[in-house]
């Protein structure tokens, strides 16, 4: 679940997608490329869900929402740390998981 | 009015289909044309929260289910044959980034208009109108409504209106004319537009709004289930919040026909059905509305209610129903009715109980239970 520079100048994250998700990747644990534009402009969690979107058409809208806003009962960890904001910048060594969080019965 | 009886006859059919949404996910009922033996197949999309599943008539294999779960956002489901393989919408039903409004879920989905193939309707919760010209594959916000001047005055805010949320419901196409609709809203009240929505009027004349002090208002009224009449697009039934009603156009009045039902029972319910060829005929499930709103048949013994005169008489239907202790819920989507002769009259329980007709509401029979709590039943013929 690391990230690296590629050669062409974009990072490769893993991402681990709770159960709910896999209809759409199929396995438990993907990885997407994002290109870095510029090194002022590092690589966002928004951007790494439009990545997710792109190679599995449909997944943004199931987590967030048409306001840019995380749904209830998602929640992001990025290394570890719980992550509200989507502009949050990804370094070099990020990974993400996905998480599905209690919602009843 | 003198009763209609429209000359059209049933399709022919080889079978008749129950698509039954529930909160767990899709089951079909299914049937030969005399419905004596019902074969459960399903569940399909188990665990999703589905609100509505329906067969667009113009082709007779394409569904739609609205769908969500516990943990994901709202979306779309279509199959182009018949059931046997879906695919996601790409663009389901959602309001414009920075409109501040988030779609909850899709509440109801209606084919759109015998000319326009491919053309189907969505409302949502919170109230959104949307709609699709490439059988729901991708939808786009009916600005005419979601964006009126009027739309925050008619429908309150996204907090208020029924306790799982406002919702937009009852899209009816006039099969005459595809640019004249209605919708109801609760909260909101049914609304008209003749311009293939984009405007729309408030149309509640006549309603009462109990839950409004003075006298009624224009709008804000929480109609439950609105239905074409059969055969009569000028005619409309509606089981309302506070009433059973029908309006007669070009009359803009809505006339109070529950005041007919016996006061024991009263005239609280969430859905109304139609007879397909009969435009006096209907039917209502009553629904204890004293005290705190149980929501439950009254007294534990449940029974639907026919007129075969639009609405001046009722008529007790419980034959084949427990007599005691059977508190169901029926909510606004789940009573249909199929096209035979005779008609078949179907609804199903938020306890998971599907009930059937198939001699006009004369006798009943449980077609399935243990299912989950039931959201809607079409009938697919």
């Amino acid at each position: 679940m690391t990230a690296r520079a590629s050669r062409e100048a974009a990072i490769v994250v893993r991402v681990q997608i709770p159960s709910p998700l896999l209809s759409y990747t199929g396995q438990a644990e993907v990885a997407v490329a994002i290109p870095v534009l510029a090194p002022e402009l590092p690589p966002t969690v928004s951007s790494v869900l439009a990545a997710l979107d792109g190679a599995y058409p449909g997944i943004r809208f199931r987590i967030v929402d048409e306001q840019r806003q995380l749904r209830p009962h998602i929640k992001l960890f990025v290394g570890g740390q719980l992550i509200r904001d989507l502009s949050t910048p990804l370094t070099s060594d990020s990974e993400m998981m996905i998480v599905a969080a209690l919602s009843g019965g | 009015m003198p009763r209609t009886r429209a000359a059209a006859r049933p399709a022919p059919a080889r079978r008749v289909r129950l698509l039954i949404a529930t909160r767990k996910g899709l089951w079909t009922l299914t049937s030969d044309v005399a419905r004596n033996g019902w074969k459960l197949a399903g569940p399909q999309f188990l665990g999703h929260i589905l609100h509505h599943a329906v067969c667009d008539p113009r082709d007779g294999k394409t569904l739609l289910v609205a769908a969500r779960t516990g943990h994901l956002g709202p979306t779309v489901f279509r199959s182009l044959d018949s059931g046997k393989t879906w695919k996601e919408a790409t663009r389901p039903p959602a309001f414009g980034e920075g409109s501040g409004r988030v779609v909850d879920h899709t509440f109801w989905l209606t084919p759109g208009h015998p000319s326009e193939p491919g053309v189907w309707y969505a409302g949502t919760s919170p109230q959104g109108l949307f709609r699709s010209a490439d059988a729901g594959a991708t939808w786009e916000g009916v600005a005419g409504f979601n964006a009126h001047p009027q739309r925050k005055a008619w429908c309150g805010g996204d907090q208020d209106g029924t306790p799982d949320g406002p919702k937009m419901h009852s899209i009816l196409i006039d099969p005459r004319d595809r640019a004249h609709m209605y919708i109801g809203m609760s909260g909101g009240g049914v609304f008209e537009s003749v311009d293939a929505g984009a405007d729309w009027r408030p149309l509640n004349k006549g309603v009462r709004a109990d839950f409004f002090p003075g006298p009624p208002p224009e709008y804000g009224h929480d109609p439950h289930c609105v239905r074409f009449a059969g055969g009569n697009p000028d005619r409309l039934y509606q089981q309302n919040h506070c009433g059973i009603y029908r309006l007669d156009r070009p009359s803009d009045a809505w006339q109070d026909i529950g005041a007919a039902m016996p006061k024991a029972v009263g005239d609280v319910g969430f859905p109304v059905a139609v007879h397909p060829r009969d435009a006096d005929t209907l039917w209502v499930l009553p629904m204890d509305g004293t005290s705190v709103w149980p929501r439950t048949a009254p007294g534990g013994r449940p029974a639907v209610y026919r007129s075969r005169d639009g609405g001046k008489t009722w008529k007790r239907q419980d034959q084949g129903f427990p007599k005691s202790q059977a508190w169901w819920t029926v909510k606004r989507q789940a009573m249909s009715t199929d096209m035979r002769d005779p008609m078949g009259l179907y609804f199903g329980t938020t306890s998971g109980e599907v009930w059937g007709s198939r001699d006009e509401g004369r006798s009943f029979r449980c077609l399935a239970r243990h299912l989950p709590h039931i959201h809607a039943i079409e009938a697919w013929c």
